[in-house]
């Protein structure tokens, strides 16, 4: 037996749903491909258009064969979740090209419907969900019309969502109550996490800077009461203290379950929600107190157990007013002062008259920043380029930097003084969304600043960007670059409009990661808590969804069925009266109308005429007159068929 | 109120056709439907006495055609004769230029001339040497045809009985009645005497009420509940068309105005279905039913909720 062919109109849904399906998934895919794609569709609905056949099977398999090289060579792979998508985004193209029958055509439903699932594997944020809802509207859409007959475009798409809004309850049920495990529910591929901006843990001249290009939020914060003045909001990230000429690198350290000091003074209190960074280092305010979960390395950073691969909760309280390193090591405190030989000799120079001019190896900080102050050093995202010693050309020649290149300066300046002193970088600033209130951080806050350690008092933070750019500190980036043009267009003061929007879009964004994405095992525990299931495992889990599941099947049953029309009420009076005139012994003919099957009864049992006669008149009227939903008369008619109880 | 004149014509008319209520019913419902009538009956059972009634009730005005095998369509529709005064033809209109015609045993003549009637009707307009002519407005035709007399006769193909909203039969009178008949005074005299029932306009106000009769969804469920059965029934060979379909309802309407109704009932439907489709659906089998017959089996067959 053939399967029948398909029509016109199941074509064009079915070109529909596989171009709603694979357009989103042009950000990721590479741009060979994306015109391949495209061609291909292209080709199918100019061949539908004019109707003409399909092409050939061996054309195909030579496509297909092709299209298999070009992935290939793209990726230099076919295994993995990129050239997995891509391959099959250019099969699912292909494959319509030989859809000719309904078989063929639920194939590239179910592709289709792989294809939107895909997208989760780049992004979860609200658009990506968006655009996969609406891939299935429209995958359904093409379901329905290969059941039963053609209809509007617009009728088949108001039914695909019908049915994909009835689905809403049993995914909230399955989303709530489905066993979560910590982390990504299957082993991604290794290539899984790519393409993320963020600082990294090395610094070399001008990285800082790109990282302020882009205005993505790095993370948010939720503070239990004030946040910290402007001034105070340093979030430490990777600590850099081996220097190689050019580049700076973590320097060697240790890392514990407890931190290496014993907080004290007041606190910050705070939930901070951090974008995957890929990285192991967290981001907090100084210094933060021992939490669960997390580790502490011997500079002081807040690290994860793992790579921060999905975005991450962390509930910190920070006493900014901690001493820390008062007995630092012998090892950790030399490496603070090397410098690598024959390197930025004028800052060197610099650094052995500052240390001649000091009396105490306290007065060097102070004394460094007061010859930036006065080197007129000029803060710019893009300085000129430097020649062979960054820092000399800086210090000395251009002038002109970013907070890293103060930063990198105003530590050699110090090393080459004799005052151990490292590179911290890290966020600085950050702003308070309008609308939810929420404390916004973004990659364009990314900071480099010094911490400088001086015996008696430990590591200490300073940060020459400020003696030069104060405003940088105070206002963000927006407030000390003259020129707001380079930045990212979320970022800049002068479009009040945009903020707003920005504002109200990242509050809706926030709690979609709150709500949706953070939605952890520990949420779904605390959730099961509050409704009386403290420790639920997850066969009581499957067994609660099952039965969720099953009610809202039910209820969706229930609500279909009363859904037939309020009307329906009418016939089932009228079954009842009809079924107590049959107990009598005069049952209704099938055929027979209210009016006549009134006035038989009238005949055969002139006691009950005026009554039934009286019942079904009200019945015809209700039924076939104008006044189908006069309300009065539907509870007279109700009223009078329950009173009815002939003998 | 438009119904109570339609019970006033309804009592009229019974008093002059005696014993017939239904037929006399069916008849008027037939017309204010604005279709065309079919009487198959033998002959001397009150076929024109009936038409002569309703024309004279309605106030119509009235012409009755004998149709012969010699006719030819220009002693119906009217001829062109050359006037020599003018110097030019001038129509003669026929006798087709009336309100309502009795055509009377339609079968005795040629197929060309009762085709020249069959358009007329359809169109309500004629056509002749090049120039329509519009008929009157009401036009209702009234056929006549006896079936037991088919030596020499030349009876309406299938195709054209679909032109006819109705047929109905009379049938012999049943014995009191046609005691009553036997006794009484002759019923044109009695029809001469009886002034028409309908003044000026008011046969256009019940037209335009029957139109007007409310026909609900489960109304038109159960009308498409009949035709689909009528289709997929092994009872009958053709189904009924989306016409009779639509003939089905009009004359529904009409039925529930004679009985004083503003919407339509399945009894009202069930009441003209043995008139409206039994000459529509074709019998399927060996034995071929009779079609009153045929239309009680549609109706048994769709269930009413």
């Amino acid at each position: 037996m053939t399967e029948p062919r398909l029509r016109p109109d199941q074509s064009a849904w079915l070109l529909v749903c596989t171009i709603l399906s694979l357009a989103p998934h042009a950000g990721h895919l590479p741009l060979s491909l994306i015109g391949a794609c495209s061609l291909l569709l292209g080709w199918r609905g100019l061949l539908a258009h004019q109707g003409r056949p399909l092409p050939h099977r061996f054309l195909l398999l030579a496509l297909a064969a092709s299209l298999v090289a070009l992935v290939a060579v793209e990726f230099q792979r076919l295994f993995g979740k990129e050239p997995g998508i891509a391959l099959l985004a250019g099969l699912l193209s292909i494959k319509l090209l030989e859809t000719r029958d309904i078989r063929d055509a639920r194939t590239v439903i179910l592709l289709s419907f792989f294809m939107q699932m895909g997208l989760f594997l780049y992004q979860q944020n609200m658009g990506v969900a968006a655009l996969a809802l609406a891939g299935s509207v429209a995958t359904v859409a093409a379901l329905l019309s290969l059941e039963g007959r053609a209809d509007t475009p617009r009728a088949r798409t108001l039914a695909a969502a019908r049915l994909v809004l009835q689905g809403l309850p049993l995914m909230a049920v399955l989303f709530i109550l489905f066993p979560r495990i910590q982390g990504p529910l299957w082993g991604l591929p290794a290539d899984a996490y790519t393409h993320r901006t963020g600082l990294s843990d090395s610094m070399a001249p001008g990285d800082v800077a790109r990282v302020s290009e882009s205005g993505a939020i790095a993370f948010r914060a939720r503070f239990e009461g004030d946040p910290p003045p402007p001034a105070e909001r340093y979030w430490r990230g990777p600590v850099l203290s081996d220097f190689d000429g050019r580049t700076w690198r973590q320097g060697r350290r240790s890392v514990a379950e407890a931190p290496a000091y014993r907080s004290q003074g007041p606190a910050y209190t705070y939930t901070l929600t951090l974008e995957p960074h890929n990285q192991r280092w967290l981001l907090a305010l100084d210094f933060p107190a021992t939490a669960p979960g997390l580790r502490y390395s011997s500079d002081f950073q807040l690290l994860a157990q793992a790579p921060v691969h999905a975005r991450q909760r962390l509930d910190l309280v920070s006493h900014p007013g901690t001493p820390v390193g008062l007995d630092e090591r012998e090892a950790v405190l030399s490496q603070a002062l090397e410098l690598p030989s024959g390197s930025n000799p004028r800052t060197r120079a610099l650094g052995a008259r500052l240390r001649a001019e000091a009396r105490a190896n306290s007065d060097i900080p102070a004394l460094a920043i007061a010859h930036f102050r006065a080197s007129g050093l000029a803060y710019t995202l893009d300085p000129l380029p430097f020649g062979r010693d960054d820092v000399d050309s800086f210090l000395f020649d251009t002038r002109q930097g970013f907070c890293e290149h103060f930063a990198a300066a105003f530590v050699v300046t110090l090393r080459a003084a004799g005052v151990p002193a490292r590179v911290v970088t890290g966020y600085q600033g950050g702003e308070i969304n309008a609308v939810d209130g929420s404390f916004v951080v973004r990659q364009s806050d990314a900071h480099a600043w010094a911490e400088v350690w001086l015996a008696g008092k430990g590591w200490q933070r300073i940060d020459p960007t400020a003696a030069s750019a104060p405003r940088r500190i105070d206002g963000g980036l927006a407030g000390a670059l003259p020129d707001m043009n380079r930045l990212p267009l979320l970022v800049r003061n002068d479009l009040p409009w945009l903020r707003t929007l920005r504002d109200n879009l990242e509050a809706i964004d926030n709690r979609w990661n709150q709500w949706v994405l953070g939605y952890n095992p520990a949420r779904q525990q605390a959730l099961l808590s509050a409704l009386g299931l403290a420790q639920a495992d997850w066969t009581t889990l499957i067994a609660l969804m099952a039965a969720a599941g099953t009610l809202v099947a039910g209820l969706l049953a229930a609500w279909a069925l009363r859904q037939r029309s309020p009307a329906d009420a009418i016939d089932r009076d009228w079954a009842r009266f009809c079924q107590r005139l049959a107990a009598i012994g005069l049952p209704r003919e099938t055929w027979e109308g209210p009016l006549d099957y009134a006035g038989r009864i009238g005949h055969q049992r002139p006691d009950l005429g005026s009554t039934v006669v009286a019942i079904a008149t009200d019945y015809a009227a209700l039924r076939y007159g104008m006044a189908s939903t006069d309300p009065l008369a539907r509870r007279r008619l109700h009223q009078s068929i329950k009173n009815f109880r002939p003998r | 109120m438009p119904t109570h004149i339609a019970t006033r014509l309804i009592e009229a008319a019974s008093r002059i056709i005696l014993g017939k209520d239904e037929a006399v019913r069916l008849a008027l419902a037939c017309i204010l439907a604005r279709g065309h009538l079919l009487l198959e009956d033998m002959p001397g059972v009150g076929k024109t006495t009936l038409a002569h009634a309703l024309a004279h009730l309605l106030g119509l005005k009235f012409q009755r055609i004998q149709f012969t095998s010699d006719m030819l369509p220009a002693d119906i529709l009217g001829v062109s004769v050359f006037d020599q005064r003018d110097g030019a033809f001038r129509f003669h209109p026929g006798p087709v230029f009336s309100e309502m015609i009795l055509a009377d045993e339609i079968n005795r003549a040629t197929p060309k001339a009762q085709s020249a009637l069959l358009e007329a009707m359809e169109e309500r307009q004629i056509s002749a040497e090049g120039r329509t002519y519009p008929l009157p407005a009401p036009f209702f035709v009234i056929a006549t045809q006896n079936p037991a007399d088919q030596i020499g006769t030349f009876p309406l193909p299938e195709s054209q009985l679909d032109r006819f909203l109705m047929r109905i039969s009379l049938g012999y009178p049943d014995p009191a009645s046609e005691r009553a008949l036997l006794a009484g005074e002759d019923r044109r005299e009695m029809l001469a005497r009886q002034p028409p029932v309908l003044a000026a306009g008011e046969l256009d106000t019940l037209l335009t009420a029957s139109r007007r009769i409310h026909v609900g969804p489960r109304l038109l469920d159960y009308v498409q509940a009949l035709l689909a059965r009528s289709r997929e029934s092994s009872d009958f060979s053709t189904g009924l068309s989306p016409r009779a379909g639509l003939a089905l309802l009009s004359a529904a309407r009409a039925w529930a105005l004679l009985a004083a109704r503003d919407h339509v009932l399945p009894e009202d439907v069930q009441a003209v279905l043995p008139a409206v489709a039994g000459h529509r659906l074709r019998p399927a089998g060996e034995t071929p039913l009779r079609p009153d017959e045929l239309t009680r089996r549609l109706r048994d067959a769709v269930p009413l909720p």
